[in-house]
């Protein structure tokens, strides 16, 4: 059996935004699909608002549905190409509000407004949209409802990058804005550290490290978040750079060996990381998942 | 809800529309088609003669100005007659066609999105159901139900189903798995909706294609039923009844009694197979832009 995520656990305080970083494969849309419960997990447990919904029946979910929503990846695949900009944005006021149809139609324009976009982009369809508004009127859906928190499974990376500090800021302003909370998947660690007030780092289906951004991008204590920094370009070719670099290639999870899943890569492993080791509270709020951290942190 | 269905499905037939225009053999095929449907619906204005009408004085006449198709050995007008039996031939080849298409549609978007065992067992029976001849199964159930024009309809649309509901559970299984099917539960839709306002829209397109190209084929059993006395009864005018009692006065020389009901059979086959290949080439992306 193939773990795609396995002990994940984190928290997400209101109005925070939480930043989820790994590489590709390493679980980061498994945990935001488990979220929105378009997975459903095998174990574990999903709390909002102190109630458990990892469990619970279609019908019982619907009113959670109201306050957790989804901004998917790929801002074309996630528009149905047969339904009219108007009829995805009102569709979740229909479902789930008891609005007249004239208030409806209010509450759409007022949220293509806060995102940005035109009142007569409402009767296109996805294909007459460019990139940038079609992920607009992703967003517009998510927030119809004025969710509590919304996952953002990497809503930046299929635009161009000069639309993308657009998206970000948009975004920003509409968490400010609600008072929504995000989970911000991403594997730009630049927008994570704009956006995230603390960021958790995955790895092979775990978490490795959970701390505050800014201490985490001051100092990464697991050996796998500070291959991660090092490997971001910096614009300065006579700035300081850690060459802290992992070997070979991320192992396939079908046969994870026992103990530290990064113990094969890491150049620092010691005999002790043949044991997992625990997501463990090293200093106030900072969680890493490193027999070594303490060593790391002198 | 309805309103955001239709307005969807009619940019995809406008699309369609454009295209087709394109392609000047499937438009002209097209054209055939209403011009047929027209002269169907105006029957009454557009014949000369009631289709009917008998006339001692003019049986068994050739071809001439006055019956531009010949006359029949109760000297009933050859033209008229046939303009009158696209009427029943149109009408029963479109209403199993409607029944098939939505029947099969709706069966196989719910089988193809549940899955599950109801769908296995759909399948093997589908399986089943095709693996039989079309026509023999045709031909038993109008045995068994009896001809009369309306089990004509539904004898042909039981042996349609099979291939809509493939045909729309494929695209399902496909469809389902899609972005914005996850983006439609996320938002809180019940199953129904993301079936039938989310998904089966967008299995429109191959269902169109497949309609066209199955009511020419639905007219062509409804003939062969026909001409075999198992579909439409004598006296009424149908153009395989016409070209039954035609056949048998080949070998006495009166050969336009054959020739016309086939042609019209032919032609109206052959018409919409070609707008069902038109609209298949345009709506297959690796043959878009090879013109």
């Amino acid at each position: 059996m193939v773990r795609a995520v396995d002990s994940v656990s984190f928290d997400v305080a209101p109005g925070e935004t939480l930043g989820l970083v790994g590489e590709s494969g390493c679980g980061k849309s498994t945990v935001a699909r488990c979220l929105v419960r378009l997975l459903d997990p095998t174990g574990g447990s999903i709390r909002y608002a102190g109630k458990e919904i990892a469990t619970l029946d279609p019908h019982a979910l619907k009113p959670f549905r109201r306050d957790i929503q989804m901004v998917f990846q790929d801002p074309t695949a996630s528009l149905n190409p047969r339904l009219s900009v108007r009829s995805m944005v009102e569709e979740a006021l229909m479902l789930h509000t008891k609005y007249a149809p004239k208030e409806r139609r209010a509450r759409v324009e007022e949220l293509m407004h806060e995102v940005g976009l035109g009142r007569d982009l409402l009767d296109r369809y996805p294909h007459e949209l460019s990139g940038g508004q079609r992920q607009r009127v992703n967003i517009a859906r998510a927030i119809a409802t004025n969710p509590r928190f919304v996952v953002l499974d990497e809503p930046t990376s299929a635009l161009d990058v000069s639309l993308r500090s657009r998206a970000i800021l948009l975004l920003e302003n509409l968490r400010e804005h609600h008072g929504l909370s995000y989970l911000f998947i991403s594997h730009d660690l630049a927008t994570v550290k704009y956006l995230a007030s603390r960021v958790a780092v995955m790895y092979l289906g775990s978490i490795v490290e959970l701390s505050d951004t800014r201490d985490l991008f001051a100092k990464p204590l697991h050996p796998y978040t500070r291959a991660l920094l090092a490997a971001v370009p910096v614009p300065d070719p006579d700035a300081k750079r850690d060459d802290f670099a992992l070997a070979g290639e991320i192992p396939s999870p079908i046969d994870v060996a026992p103990g530290c899943r990064l113990r094969g890569r890491c150049p620092l492993a010691k005999p002790v990381c043949a044991e997992r080791p625990p997501l463990k509270e090293v200093a106030p709020g900072r969680f890493v998942a490193c027999h070594l951290a303490s060593e790391l942190d002198a | 809800m309805s309103e955001s269905l239709f307005v969807s499905s009619s940019t995809a037939l406008t699309l369609m529309w454009q295209r087709l225009k394109q392609n000047p053999l499937s438009f002209a095929a097209l054209c055939v088609i209403v011009l047929i449907a027209t002269a169907a619906i105006f029957a009454p204005l557009v014949a000369p003669y009631a289709p009917d009408a008998t006339d001692a004085t003019a049986a068994l006449e050739s071809p001439s100005w006055r019956h531009p198709l010949g006359t029949d050995e109760y000297g009933r007008d050859q033209l008229s007659r046939i303009i009158f039996a696209a009427r029943v031939d149109l009408v029963v080849a479109f209403a199993a066609t409607l029944i098939a298409v939505t029947i099969g549609g709706l069966l196989g978007a719910i089988l193809g999105y549940s899955r599950g065992w109801a769908d296995m067992v759909a399948m093997r029976a589908v399986d089943a159901l095709m693996a039989f001849p079309a026509f023999v199964l045709a031909m038993g159930i109008t045995a068994g139900l009896g001809n009369s024009t309306t089990n004509v309809a539904i004898a042909i649309s039981i042996t349609q189903i099979p291939a809509y509901l493939r045909l729309t559970r494929g695209e399902m299984l496909r469809l389902r798995e899609m972005e914005y099917a996850d983006a439609a539960r996320t938002v809180g839709n019940p199953t129904w909706r993301i079936v039938l306002i989310h998904l089966l829209p967008n299995c429109l397109p191959p269902l169109i294609v497949q309609a066209t190209l199955a009511t020419g084929f639905a007219l062509l059993t409804m003939a062969s039923l026909s001409f075999i006395g198992l579909g439409i009864q004598p006296p009424q005018s149908e153009w395989g009844v016409m070209a039954a009692e035609g056949a048998s006065q080949i070998v006495t020389g009166e050969w336009w009694l054959f020739l016309f009901p086939g042609l019209a059979i032919m032609i109206s086959v052959l018409a919409f197979n070609l707008v069902g290949d038109g609209l298949r080439d345009l709506l297959d992306p690796r043959m878009r832009g090879v013109r």
